[in-house]
């Protein structure tokens, strides 16, 4: 096979004003421009967006998926970091 | 559009046996395994082989609808079509960008499909000769593909499911478009109404050839179905599909070509007519009257397409070279 | 007050642009470069024909004699076609394509744009909306050529071809007859001549950053505005209205 690759891109759409970037799929484009031209035709095309973001997907830095327990399970403990955590009187009303 | 029930996949792993039970204990759980998971080699490779079958079939699947774009026969019909036929290709894409999270690339993928090692959906190597293979073709063919489909909404495997969610919310419209088109044809004149039934009858029995080899005889469905890559074997999709379908075709006016279906009380379900798998697998095999057209419509594409891909690529490098220059310059 | 007769020919004329143009798009569908720009093609495509259906309905209705799209659509004569030479002409490849797609969408943008200020409300509405979705085709279109002009040597020899191929066909699109001078009188219509300037300047500003350049030209071909066309238009109606011919007055 001697084909070249093309670079893949991951797309991002929001959806509309008010909301984040949402990760929706990758397209396949040879430099930046030509990737939000793709973005757009192919994910965009029920009106599912208002605006578009592409990133080249080799330049997403990943937690590595067996650090899991390292990057994430120590955080379950912390329950003090939610509201719930805390004791108020039903009388003081909503806090 | 879906690949039938999958074809030659070989589920075989060979990770220790305390690693592959961590993993089921996931799947079992209904945890969905994302790209950088660990999961058992035989996982992947059956995901991918999968996976790229069913991108192939909705690319190879724009071309029997393709043919009649030009030929619709009024805009309104032409404009769903080609968004139909579109949507082919963006779900084709949606699943080779599912793929390509396993390992393997877009271009590898697309190599596979060109120099015959990999299968797709048979389906697509049947003719669509007439408008109202159109028709059919939306009715049964999508038909077929979103029970299949909906299944896989459920797939153990996150980007996999994700794309078939988003192709199903897309699709939505494929299934009724056929069957709208049938219906005009069948409240039409005599030449319409003959022209949707032989059009049926074209397509009924490769449209239930889309599911796949009967239960007993799918070699690799029990680990798929372990693994929940699958969720609802081939048979008991296969049935759902004549049940909902048949009642369809009565409201047309229409009959399917099997003289054996038949209304069984008790299993509250249709019998009908065992599938000629000679015609299968001689199909699947490469001898369907459009398998070499298909392939050499594909290839030709991408023949001719090779030039304008490599001037993307030539000047991405220019200009990339460009800016670096311009960099070094300013430094 | 405009003459209705001329109006339906004129909007029969911008018709048949846009769905002769969206026919030949469509040809691409399941057989473009990459599979991105299959989807890119057909959403043009998808555009062109959505802007034709709304033009042949208008047509119909001010025609009054009952005929909808799809009568006018596909159910004339060659010669009852009016559309410009350049949208008929075969794909060719996909340097062929985008550089039709260049010339001809800067001129529609530009016509477009011209035609948000007509008297006729019904075509300030089609071309508000059209607008927006030629905007996007110019944008392709630009792209792509200075990427294939600068790509590689054989992609820029062949752009230099398609321009040599099409270039001859642009100058109709400016043409003032009989038909585009009353409806510009009427203040429907544009004068054309005046979006040459700025379209030239357009196509030379792309042409100059993909490192190509207009070929001299010393003939421009005309004819399809008076329905004399090239001799592709027959085969492209042979497939347009197949369905329509071998099975007449049947609903689809």
């Amino acid at each position: 096979m001697s084909e070249k690759f093309t670079p893949l891109w991951e797309v991002f759409i929001r959806a509309r004003n008010g909301l984040a970037h949402k990760h929706a799929g990758s397209i396949h484009a040879a430099d930046a421009e030509m990737a939000l031209q793709a973005a757009r035709d192919v994910y965009t095309r029920r009106g599912e967006g208002q605006s578009l973001w592409v990133v080249r997907s080799d330049q997403i830095v990943a937690s590595d998926p067996s650090d899991k327990d390292m990057m994430f399970e120590p955080t379950a403990s912390k329950i003090y970091r939610h509201p719930t955590f805390y004791e108020i009187p039903e009388e003081v009303g909503n806090m | 559009m879906y690949s039938q029930g999958l074809i030659g996949a070989d589920g075989s792993t060979v990770e220790t046996e305390e690693f592959l039970e961590a993993f089921q204990k996931r799947v079992d759980a209904e945890q969905k395994i994302e790209p950088n998971d660990p999961m058992p080699e035989g996982y992947r490779r059956t995901l991918v082989r999968q996976i790229s079958q069913h991108a192939h079939s909705e690319i190879v699947g724009m071309l029997p609808e393709g043919n009649w774009i030009t030929r619709a026969p009024t805009l309104r019909r032409k404009a769903a079509l080609l968004a139909k036929v579109q949507d082919e290709g963006g779900h084709g894409l949606y699943l080779y960008s599912a793929a390509e999270t396993l390992g393997v690339s877009r271009e590898e993928l697309t190599d596979q499909l060109l120099t015959g090692a990999a299968k797709y959906s048979s389906i697509f190597n049947y003719p669509a000769l007439t408008w109202a293979d159109i028709g059919a073709i939306g009715w049964l063919v999508d038909g077929a593909a979103i029970m299949n489909q909906i299944a896989l909404c459920r797939c153990s495997y996150g980007p996999y499911s994700r794309a078939m969610i988003r192709i199903c919310k897309e699709e939505s419209f494929h299934q009724r478009q056929g069957y709208e088109i049938l219906l005009t044809l069948c409240r039409g004149t005599d030449a319409q109404k003959k022209m949707a039934q032989e059009a049926v009858n074209r397509i009924w029995w490769p449209a239930l050839m889309m599911f796949g080899p009967h239960d007993s005889a799918s070699t690799h469905s029990d680990q798929s179905m372990h693994w929940k890559i699958k969720r609802f074997s081939n048979d008991n999709l296969r049935d759902k599909f004549v049940n909902a379908t048949v009642p369809q075709a009565e409201y047309l006016g229409l009959t399917v070509p099997d003289p054996n279906l038949k209304w069984n009380e008790e299993k509250q379900g249709y019998d009908y007519s065992d599938i000629d798998w000679d015609e299968f697998w001689r199909v699947v095999k490469g001898d369907g009257i459009c398998n070499r057209d298909r392939i050499k419509a594909r290839q030709k594409a991408h023949r001719e397409g090779a030039w304008v891909r490599e001037a993307a690529l030539a000047f991405a490098e220019k200009r990339a070279g460009a800016a670096d220059a311009a960099r070094t310059a300013a430094e | 007050m405009v003459d209705n007769n001329l109006l339906f020919q004129y909007l029969l004329r911008l018709g048949d642009d846009q769905q002769i143009l969206s026919q030949r798009l469509s040809e691409w569908c399941g057989h473009a470069p990459t599979l991105e720009e299959d989807l890119a093609l057909a959403n043009i495509a998808l555009d062109l024909l959505g802007q034709a259906r709304s033009l042949y309905t208008y047509a119909g209705e001010v025609e009054g004699a009952g005929r909808d799209e799809d009568q006018l659509a596909f159910l004339r004569y060659e010669n009852e076609y009016t559309n410009a030479l350049i949208v008929e002409r075969p794909n060719g490849d996909f340097a062929h394509t985008i550089t039709r797609q260049l010339f001809y969408s800067v001129y529609m943008d530009l016509h477009w744009n011209a035609l948000l200020s007509s008297k006729d409300e019904t075509v300030r509405a089609i071309a508000a909306k059209a607008v927006k979705e030629v905007d996007y085709h110019v944008r392709h279109a630009a792209e792509w050529v200075i990427r294939l002009g600068q790509g590689t040597e054989e992609s820029h020899q062949r752009m230099v071809e398609a321009l040599e191929e099409f270039a001859i066909y642009t100058g109709e699109l400016f043409e003032m007859d009989d038909l585009a001078q009353q409806m510009f009188k009427a203040g429907v219509g544009v004068d054309l001549t005046l979006l040459r300037p700025e379209w030239e300047q357009q196509i030379a500003a792309v042409l100059g950053e993909a490192g190509l350049r207009m070929p001299e030209v010393n003939w421009m071909q005309t004819g399809g505005r008076s329905g004399e066309h090239t001799e592709h238009l027959g085969h492209l109606l042979c497939e347009l209205q197949y369905m329509q011919r071998a099975y007449p007055g049947m609903t689809w």
